[in-house]
């Protein structure tokens, strides 16, 4: 075919672009995916049964800050680095931010607490910690991917990792609302490698899923 | 800026603004893909196949963002994409391939603007010469050729015209 006459094809079924569609894809993937996975979380491990009086603690407010923020940075920097010639440098390297800062926290308490180094490493729960999150951050995970392939990521396994991060992130936030540990230490290791976990496969993937 | 104007026409609906903006795209991307590719044949393909793909992703373009920046990275993408899918090694001289990967963001865009600012201190028949050796790329033979002028003028205006640009930057900084 002759490009001008691809041309007169295009401008021929141009449609207008409403304001905001540049965000929709991503925005609606992430939604149905948190759904499922808040779901999933509901009915396979359920909330802690000290929700309530947790809510007023916090290492519950800790949780849920850190994974919120860190998945506030990774959704920034997903979005611009599915937006072709946009920097995404400062939004990536942003997310370490979190990260710094909830294990300088955790150290903090490995020096103040009076409780044994390994009670607050391993917690009760770290043999089942980063395994959980991942498994309800797959539903957020495969949102994100069906998001980014209807937009414009051009380098893909960067994108692939930082989607998997936010949805890491966003599925640990969810396993919050579930787990009933409460160290600055035990979350900055154990959520951390939960939410890293997902980025690896992201990683690995996103060459393959997110070509356009 | 022109270009961009026809963007944000397209982007409300118009057809004939965007039909513009497509025409003078192709020949943009044809002479990028020229430099990158081997055959006229691959160039046109991957002007077509940008195109496609930027009319299919319109929506990923940010108003806020420099407009040719988000072209070129679309073309790369796809260029790249091309060579991964053939598995074709194709040779690029080394000193281009830095081109490849460049990030052309704006930096390149204010860098380009400098370039324009001191080439027009240039009068105007050097400022040609300058522009189509060093900026476009063509040959000495290839320069006389379109304007008319011996190979050895070709030669002794370009580099009187570097030689001026030279005096000029140093006295700046």
């Amino acid at each position: 075919m002759k490009t001008d006459d691809l041309i007169a094809e295009l401008s021929g079924t141009l449609r207008p672009t409403p304001p905001g569609a540049g965000v929709m894809p991503l925005v609606l993937g992430i939604g149905i995916g948190a759904a499922v996975s808040a779901v999933l979380m509901f009915f396979w491990l359920g909330l802690r049964p000290d929700l309530m009086p947790a809510m007023h603690s916090s290492p519950f407010w800790m949780k849920f800050g850190y994974t919120l923020v860190f998945a506030a940075l990774a959704f920034w920097a997903a979005l611009r680095l599915a937006h072709p010639g946009t920097d995404a440098k400062t939004a990536t390297r942003s997310i370490a931010l979190p990260v710094a800062a909830m294990l300088a926290l955790g150290v903090f308490e490995l020096m103040r607490s009076p409780a044994p180094p390994a009670q607050l490493f391993y917690g009760t729960s770290h043999d089942v910690c980063p395994e959980r999150i991942f498994v309800v951050s797959l539903p957020i995970f495969l949102g994100a991917l069906w998001g980014l392939r209807r937009m414009a990521p051009t380098r893909l396994a960067l994108t692939g990792a930082i989607a998997g991060l936010f949805a890491g992130a966003a599925g640990a936030w969810v396993y919050a609302f579930h787990c009933g540990e409460s160290g600055a230490l035990f979350v900055s290791v154990w959520y951390t490698l939960g939410i890293v976990s997902v980025g690896v496969l992201g990683a690995l993937l996103g060459r393959f899923v997110l070509r356009w | 800026m022109h270009l961009k104007v026809l963007m944000l026409a397209a982007l409300d609906g118009d057809a004939r603004a965007y039909r513009t903006l497509l025409t003078e795209l192709s020949g943009h991307l044809r002479a990028y893909f020229a430099r990158k590719v081997k055959t006229a044949a691959d160039a046109e393909d991957l002007v077509q196949e940008t195109l496609t793909a930027m009319h299919r992703r319109l929506h990923t373009y940010d108003v806020n963002q420099p407009f040719t920046a988000w072209v070129y990275a679309i073309a790369r993408y796809k260029l790249i994409d091309n060579f991964r899918r053939n598995r074709l090694r194709q040779t690029i001289p080394l000193e281009d391939a830095g081109a490849l990967f460049a990030d052309e963001t704006e930096d390149s865009a204010n860098a380009k603007r400098d370039v324009e600012q001191l080439l027009n201190t240039l009068p105007q028949n050097k400022r040609e010469l300058v522009r189509l050796t060093k900026i476009e790329g063509l040959s000495t033979a290839e320069t006389a050729a379109k304007l008319g002028l011996s190979e050895s003028a070709v030669k002794v205006g370009v580099h009187r015209a570097l030689k001026t640009l030279a005096q000029q930057f140093s006295e700046k900084t």
